[in-house]
């Protein structure tokens, strides 16, 4: 089989909130029987196709990267975990319905991956309050997934949803709420699986084709009228 | 009169003390989860609230504060209080909540729960035989009989967390313990660790690619589940399910090569900050006590052995003993009763807020390490049973290092246990958790490659 183009996407959130079920829902299409306590990082890799039903249509290799933990680790737990962030591509943001703290640790989370490459006096100063101008220029993707949507009763869910949208807006993100333990969440054609397939393009795309964009410097013209139709997509 | 002004400062620090709790939990413990049953946070801080309260009457008793006959009112009432919640409420709550996160059982909690407490109740019972511990004069539902329980349970683990601190402390403190870690080591490490990753994923493509053509082709791939599912699995399998387990098999190993990797990188990091803190001014003054409580360590071992060898158990406590020194051998002629209420409240106050401290953040350490979202409930109720029965058996064994005008009090409430026993014990279990602690380190310090520290 041909080797595909890859794309590296990291899977955060507090520990129990449900990533190591979405990541095994999102790549076996089965629910996970038996979830265990995630050590380190595991690995798992979808195969998706960019631009389903057009011509351009091309499959790719999504490594879903799920980092296991919590934000209060020590340090020396942070700084293991930080060798994973290196070249990310997209991230998705995990966080459980029926605990709200897990939902305002995804700030942390996000500024712990996104902070990577800054010096290491950076950023975490701001304890984890959100930064609106962090997240103003952020090149990479992110997507916000809610999970043990099963679990919330039918009279609360209004505000937890509401909630949740606020949550999305702030990281500029796409939504999905989810319960892992059942596939018909993500059934083809549903608008979750519509969003997780917009996600991944987005991915894609910013991988592959902003970057050919960006090695012409000095002819920014070219983005737009060379290449034909496939970059100028990236306008959206 | 004075009963009523009494119980109301007895009350009002109750509350503080249920206060203290109730923060601690909201913002150690529960710090990244949301608490839905209050009943946890409720059994948590009145445990400690009683718990500390009990410490506060012995100072009381130093200090000789208050009325003497509503101190031993509020002894007994407090004694009879935590006794209660230890034996019945706690542990009930904790089998109520280990049925609730079983889904089968969900609609018989209560039930289920009662039964649980009353095997419980069966073992904790059963706990009494084998000890020495009481005269059989005493019924069966008195103070005696729970409080010498609990109070072997409570000694145990006192003495076991006794033994492992007295050895951790100066094997952490100490620098000579140092493995010297430079920055190419966590490199190399790190990209063993990438390297592990990247074959997991080569791995996974092609996992995921015979399935994509499985699917395509139109068979499906179902793992073998259960055991009609192994037994079919034997006799008719398609070609590319058998290559799919083949490659699982593999991707398990290299999984769990990365994990050890990543312990092994987490654990260089902490030695290397280990080793920049190590050089600064506090890092050398923890140095400094390192040392000192290694031989204080050393020292509590071999009176521990001697006690147990010789059977002796000590009369006098050691305020009285140094001050019989200081006045026979030193000459110097001070006002004894005067000096001993003070030095012991003094030393006895610093063991009570030494032991609540440590206490505490073991507490916090284990349940950060072992909880989970689903079983924090659990923990913490057992966490809260562990402390009020450490906190017990705190008082029993604070007897020993107060003069004997103050043991007075905590005879007369506690009754008549054998006092002997539990010192016997906790020497013994002291002795065993601290050996046997001497070994795991050393055992795991020879794990990892020796390079000497260079100063």
């Amino acid at each position: 089989m041909a080797s595909l183009d890859r794309v590296k996407v990291l899977v955060l959130g507090d520990s129990g909130v449900g990533k190591s079920s979405l990541v095994h829902l999102l790549c076996q299409n089965q629910v996970l029987g038996n979830p265990s306590w995630t050590v380190g990082c595991s690995v798992d890799v979808r195969v998706h196709d960019y631009k389903e039903g057009t011509p351009e249509e091309k499959t790719y290799y999504i490594e879903l990267w799920d980092v296991g933990g919590s934000v209060g680790s020590a340090s020396s737990v942070k700084s293991t975990r930080a060798v994973f962030y290196n070249s990310v591509n997209g991230i998705i943001l995990v966080h459980d319905l029926t605990n709200k703290k897990s939902s305002q640790n995804l700030y942390r989370w996000s500024l712990e991956a996104l902070n990577r490459d800054l010096v290491p006096t950076g950023v975490l100063v701001t304890n984890g309050d959100y930064d609106r101008e962090q997240f103003a220029d952020n090149q990479i993707p992110l997507l916000v997934i809610g999970t043990k949507l099963d679990q919330i009763h039918e009279t609360k869910r209004h505000e937890v949803l509401t909630r949740t949208a606020f949550l999305a807006e702030d990281f500029n993100a796409e939504e999905i709420n989810l319960d892992c333990t059942n596939p018909r969440y993500l059934a083809a054609g549903s608008s979750n699986a519509v969003k997780l397939s917009r996600f991944f393009d987005k991915v894609i795309e910013k991988r592959y084709f902003l970057r050919e964009g960006n090695q012409i410097p000095g002819f920014p013209d070219r983005k737009r009228f060379g290449g034909g139709t496939l970059k100028s997509l990236h306008y959206d | 009169m004075s009963f009523l002004i009494d119980s109301s400062i007895m009350i009002t620090s109750q509350i503080l003390f249920f206060g203290f709790g109730w923060l601690f939990f909201m913002r150690q413990l529960f710090k990244d989860y949301e608490v839905r049953q209050y009943v946890v946070q409720v059994i948590f801080s009145v445990t400690f609230a009683f718990s500390c309260t009990m410490f506060e009457l012995i100072i009381f008793e130093i200090l000789k504060v208050l009325n003497s006959s509503s101190r031993y009112f509020h002894w007994k009432m407090n004694l009879c209080v935590i006794l209660l919640i230890l034996v019945f409420m706690v542990p009930f709550y904790i089998g109520y909540f280990i049925v609730s996160n079983i889904r089968l059982l969900h609609r018989q909690r209560l039930l289920f729960s009662c039964l649980l407490w009353l095997t419980f109740m069966y073992f904790f019972w059963k706990l009494g035989d084998p000890f020495p511990i009481l005269s059989p004069k005493h019924g069966i539902l008195s103070i005696e009989q729970l409080i010498s329980r609990v109070g072997v349970i409570g000694v145990t683990l006192m003495a076991l967390l006794s033994g492992f601190g007295a050895v951790n402390c100066p094997y952490t403190y100490m620098s000579y313990f140092l493995r010297n870690v430079t920055d190419a080591d966590i490199l190399a490490l790190e990209r063993r660790l990438l390297q592990t990753m990247d074959m997991i994923i080569s791995k996974k493509k092609r996992m995921a690619m015979t399935r994509r053509t499985m699917f395509q082709k139109g068979e499906v791939h179902n793992k073998p589940s259960g055991f009609w599912g192994m037994i079919k699995s034997v006799t008719a399998s398609a070609p590319g399910s058998e290559n799919l387990t083949l490659i699982q098999q593999e991707v398990d190993a290299l999984e769990e090569l990365s994990r050890q990797l990543f312990l092994e990188t987490a654990d260089l990091y902490a030695t290397k900050e280990r080793i920049e803190y190590s050089k600064t001014f506090k890092g050398k003054y923890f140095n400094f006590l390192g040392y000192f409580f290694s031989i204080y360590c050393v020292w509590k071992i071999f009176m521990a052995t001697i006690n147990i060898v010789f059977d002796r158990v000590g009369k006098t406590d050691p305020v009285t003993r140094g001050i019989e020194i200081t006045v026979n051998y030193l000459g110097i002629q001070f006002d004894v009763k005067f000096w001993s209420q003070h030095i012991s409240f003094i030393l006895v106050g610093i063991i009570i807020v030494t032991s609540i401290r440590g206490l505490l953040i073991t507490l916090t350490k284990f349940f950060y390490a072992i909880s989970s979202s689903k079983s924090s409930n659990v923990i913490v109720l057992l966490l809260a049973q562990i402390m009020g029965m450490y906190f017990v058996s705190s008082v029993l064994l604070i007897r020993m290092s107060m003069p004997l005008e103050y043991r007075t009090i905590i005879t007369e409430v506690l009754g008549e246990l054998q006092f002997n026993f539990y010192h016997r014990w906790f020497d013994v279990i002291f002795l065993v958790s601290a050996l046997s602690s001497i070994l795991f380190l050393y055992l795991a310090h020879k794990q990892a490659p020796e390079k000497p520290m260079t100063p």
